[in-house]
């Protein structure tokens, strides 16, 4: 397992580099250097100088990916490529182009993101599986078609409807909870409330018919019919074994989902006022700051690598048949 | 279930006053301690910099203006805007100069003045915050200079330093501040403006990048290096030399550009292992106005704290005409601030920014589009007020026009809509009648606006009311009021251009001109299909072209437009702000100025020359009307309008007064707090039958669900 580990890390690396080069090539083709610089001076009295002494204090003054007239490897290094990605494979993520460090930046947003995204997807995961065994165990009944139906009209409504809704309803009309805003501590949790049950409210259509559609092919299995003919009951037949069964394409899809958690949501922690990384990421594209972009791309992709090898990790735990090689 | 129980306890527990949507925790000492008098506000946009050298935008200068104190400030009633002494304890001494340094009359002509000298003398009381780069050691020394790396790493907020100091403002930190304008590693916005006009500028921005080469990156200090233009004269008074005849640079020295600044600061802040941890100028401010920065959170929340150093300063005893009237001198002689703590919380999203004003979580709010039907009626003269609900609430509504100016320009450069030929003046005038401001400001602005007829603003020297200043190649005077020439009039105007019923008299093809906006999204198809509406009426077929605001910008800077979007938003309530936009010298394509239009007309130029060194009288005026009247004959631009602001603010905000020039208004607010209180109460009782029909739906619902499949084992 340990040299499959090694491996599945270093497939990482060029997958790390081919992100990074495709995140800086889609960045450049539509913004240049120029165009940050101006992005970041403002609209007043912008004078070419200006620019030219911003995009040297940053490092955007030499060539894009190849310096020609540079000698030997600096022709490689000496880029902006070069310059703003080394650095990341050691998790030195420099600075925004507002001069404020990206790693302290991240470590402080990570915490709000998670608080907001850790109950949504623990209770949410639990909420789903739970609903989509309950539509399993009435399979063929009209409350088995009553849920569906319900999954497929959640489903089909917007994530920024149950938004809006939820801070008019509880928030507005109800007085229960503030419509938006953070705060830490046990303070949090009047905060994190709403958004939290609206982000599992809005994700039980389509989770629990998933699910549901799992646990389904499940239980018409041999095994299902041997501990039925044994006499168990049926919720425990579902909730012990057809469910134990089903882990592998569950952990398929949560697993890998996990370590993403870190990076928050974009659009409820900017309705929410929430100060976390989803934020951190969609504001750093509208201002067209590179440097943060780019972070946060990688991160993610970092984030992302790590979910699949915990993934594959997780297949050992619940099916012993399974190695890792 | 249980848990379900449990959450309104968590939720009375967690805040004052049985509140539970209160979203300031009364235990979080960084929203207010008891008794203190709050103001809660927000800010939309993160601010990008809090350094006076670099900062300038209006998000940034809401808090640095109550930071810093530069030498002049507007007073904060009195209409047209009016310079007052802030941290000067008069208004500057001026005096010109020839080529040899002579005095000269101050009636001078300014052909004659090579150099204004201006004089600043500084109030004897102004001290900074407290601050740790002032904190002394035993031995005297700076506590917190000269710190190692390892040292510094333990250090994330200004909190973390244990001892802060404070010590006077001296006329040499004003110096200071001029210094760092070209810094080597500043961007300030109006540097090479100022190089124009500060004697000396230009060559010390030569010297500093030189030394800043040798320094390799360390802390640069100003304080060796002599700027010839700049002189102090004695701890408190301090001497600028300025080129020529500049009278608008008094309106300069009452933004933060020109405010003080601690060497110590400087050098506090530039100490590696600072920035990594996110302290620096940039974000830390260190000034001497009436609040300190106390908290700075740009993702969620920033505080201005009252300064305990800051004192000298009374409510203003005079306004103008109507503010008695208003109680707006009800507080005059107390001494600033009124109000204790400033919070603002980060509000990105107008929804939740309105509901927290209507619950008062927000003392005072601006009106999106969204809720502009919910929060102002307009009656049948236009005047606007507010709803009856919001009357119910308390809440009222202050308007102001904004020393802005919102306009569409035509690129002179352009071979069908520029130029200075008469066909070419025909053919802009035609377009100017038929795109319907009044329409457009009615329908897509709420009304809120002011049709332009020139780029002059109300509240601005040279702009006239009424018939006098009506821009009569696009209206007539009807009735008392402007009204707007008539289609066919328009149509005769094209036919004359040389484009009768739309058509190029030499080819026959229709005339189409291309719009460049920025204008993408969805909400904009509509504004671009009414202007297109527009054009329509004299067969002028427009063709928007969106773009991005980069290669919008790009455009704009080679002249490859023929009509675009553009603003500007007064930096001083001066005629030559405005004017300058359509200088010649000013040309975007040609001299990388602010003259987007690339317009050029001599005579206006030499007007302008002449304009913008007399001080405002008739004869100013009489200089301005004909610099006008030029400018409507030309029609460089479609004048647009000049947006109104509406603000509504509750019952228990006082002082509160529209100024568009000064940043500086917060410590003349005044809060009723126990008033506020009371309404907060009143307004946020939590409703608690939903919360019983969803806890007995839920136990009902299991219950049934237990039933069911008790039935089903049963039959099994």
């Amino acid at each position: 397992m340990i040299t499959y580990l090694i491996r599945r890390i270093l497939y990482a690396i060029p997958i790390l580099i081919g992100v990074n080069l495709l995140t800086f090539a889609l960045f450049f083709v539509i913004n240049t250097p120029d165009d940050m610089a101006r992005m970041q001076l403002g609209m007043k009295r912008v004078t070419p100088d200006a620019i030219e002494k911003w995009k040297q204090q940053r490092g955007y003054d030499k060539p894009l990916l190849f310096n020609s007239q540079a000698a030997g490897t600096k022709k490689l290094t000496d880029t902006i490529f070069f310059q703003k990605s080394a650095s990341m494979f050691i998790f030195d993520f420099g600075y925004s182009d507002d001069g404020r460090s990206i790693s302290r930046e991240i470590s402080t947003r990570m915490f709000p993101s998670l608080v907001i995204a850790l109950p949504t997807f623990v209770v949410g995961l639990l909420l789903y599986i739970t609903f989509a065994l309950l539509m399993a165990l009435f399979r063929g009944t009209m409350l088995d078609i009553a849920g569906v139906t319900v999954c497929v009209i959640l489903m089909s409504i917007s994530s920024l409807f149950y938004i809006i809704g939820g801070q008019f309803l509880v928030s507005k009309l109800w007085h229960w909870v503030p419509i938006s805003g953070y705060a830490g501590g046990m303070d949090s949790l009047r905060f994190i409330l709403l958004p939290v049950l609206i982000g599992i409210v809005s994700g039980i259509g389509a989770s629990s018919r998933w699910y549901r559609t799992i646990f389904l092919e499940e239980v018409g299995r041999d095994y299902v019919r041997t501990a039925r003919a044994k006499g168990l009951s049926e919720l425990r037949v579902l909730f012990r074994h057809v469910l134990k069964n089903a882990m592998i394409p569950i952990l398929t899809g949560v697993v890998a989902v996990i370590p993403l958690l870190f990076m928050g949501s974009l659009l409820t922690e900017s309705f929410f006022g929430i100060p976390g990384l989803g934020s951190y990421t969609i504001d750093a594209i509208q201002a067209q700051d590179f440097g943060v972009v780019r972070a946060m791309v990688f991160l993610g992709s970092v984030l992302y690598i790590v979910g699949l090898i915990l993934t594959d990790i997780s297949y050992t735990v619940v099916d012993p048949r399974v190695r890792l090689q | 279930m249980k848990l379900l129980m449990f959450i309104p306890l968590f939720l009375l527990g967690a805040c004052d006053g049985g509140l539970w949507n209160n979203p300031y925790p009364a235990n979080d000492k960084n929203v207010g301690d008891k008794g203190q008098s709050v103001f809660y506000t927000v800010f939309t946009e993160r601010p990008k910099h809090l350094d006076p050298a670099q900062a300038y935008s209006e998000n940034e200068y809401i808090f640095l203006a109550q930071i810093y104190q530069p030498p002049l400030q507007y007073h904060y009633l009195k209409r047209p805007y009016t310079l007052i002494p802030q941290a000067a304890s008069e208004m500057p001494n001026v005096v010109y100069l020839d080529k040899n340094n002579r005095p000269l009359p101050a009636s001078a002509p300014a052909e004659q003045v090579a150099y204004s000298l201006y004089e600043i003398h500084l109030r004897k009381d102004l001290k900074y915050q407290p601050h740790p780069a002032f904190a002394l050691n035993a031995q005297g020394k700076p506590e917190y200079i000269g710190l190692s790396k390892e040292v510094l790493s333990k250090y994330y907020l200004l909190g973390d330093f244990s001892h802060t100091g404070s010590r006077d403002v001296t006329a040499a930190d004003y110096v200071y501040q001029i210094k760092r304008l070209v810094h080597p590693a500043i961007h300030t916005p109006i540097s090479g403006l100022m190089s124009e006009y500060i004697v000396g500028l230009k060559d010390y921005a030569v010297t500093l990048q030189k030394a800043q080469q040798v320094m390799q990156g360390q802390y640069l200090d100003l304080n060796k290096y002599a700027l010839d233009g700049v002189e102090v004269v004695d701890a408190h008074t301090y001497r600028i030399k300025v080129y020529g005849k500049y009278p608008q640079f008094a309106y300069w020295l009452a933004m933060p550009f020109f405010s003080p600044m601690p060497a110590e600061a400087d050098q506090f802040y530039a100490q590696d292992g600072m920035q990594q941890h996110n302290l620096t100028l940039d974000w830390w401010p260190v000034g001497s106005g009436p609040y300190y920065l106390s908290e700075n959170n740009p993702n969620q929340r920033m505080a201005l704290s009252h300064n305990p150093n800051y004192s000298g300063e009374v409510y203003p005893n005079e306004g103008e005409a109507g503010d008695r009237e208003a109680g707006l001198l009800a507080d005059a002689g107390k001494p600033l601030p009124l109000i204790d703590k400033v919070v603002f919380s980060l509000e990105k999203e107008t929804i939740p920014y309105w509901n927290k004003f209507l619950q008062g979580y927000y003392d005072a709010a601006g009106i999106s589009s969204d809720s502009f039907d919910q929060a102002v009626s307009v009656g049948v003269g236009g005047e606007a007020n507010v709803t009856d609900e919001m009357r119910k609430q308390g809440i009222s509504l202050s308007t102001s026009v904004a020393t802005s100016t919102l306009y569409m320009g035509f690129n002179f450069l352009d071979a069908t809509v520029g130029g200075d030929s008469e066909k070419a003046r025909k053919l802009r005038r035609a377009i100017s009648i038929v795109v319907d401001y009044e329409e457009f400001i009615s329908i897509f602005a709420n009304g809120r606006g002011v049709s332009a007829q020139s780029p002059l603003p109300p509240g601005i020297f040279g702009y006239r009311e009424g018939e006098s200043g009506l821009n009569h190649y696009v209206y007539d005077w009807v009735n008392g009021g402007p009204k707007r020439k008539s289609i066919t009039e328009a149509k005769l105007l094209l036919s004359e251009a040389g484009y009768p019923n739309g058509l190029d008299e030499k080819t026959g093809q229709p005339l189409v001109i291309y719009l460049d906006t920025t204008a993408t999204g969805v909400g904009s198809k509509s504004r671009l299909d009414w202007l297109r509406k527009q054009l329509d009426k004299i067969n002028i077929q427009l063709v928007p072209r969106a773009t991005d605001y980069n290669r919008f910008q790009d455009k704009i800077r080679r002249g490859d437009t023929q009509m675009f979007y553009f603003g500007w938003n007064a930096d001083y309530p001066d005629p030559e702000n405005f004017l300058f936009l359509l200088y010649g010298p000013q040309g975007k394509v040609d001299k990388g100025g602010e003259n987007a239009s690339n317009y050029s007309n001599p005579e206006f130029d030499r007007l302008f020359e002449q304009m913008k060194n007399v001080p405002n009288s008739p004869a100013r005026q009489l200089i301005i009307d004909r610099m006008l009247e030029i400018l409507r004959r030309d029609s460089p631009w479609l004048w647009g309008y000049h947006p109104k602001d509406y603000v509504l603010h509750h019952s228990w905000l006082h002082n509160s007064k529209p100024n568009k020039m000064a940043n500086n208004n917060l410590k003349y607010l005044r809060i009723d707090d126990p008033q506020r209180d009371a309404l907060r109460k009143q307004w946020n009782q939590p409703l608690l039958w939903p919360l019983w029909l969803l806890g007995i739906s839920i136990l009902a619902s299991g219950w049934w669900l237990w039933r069911i499949l008790r039935k089903r084992e049963e039959a099994r």
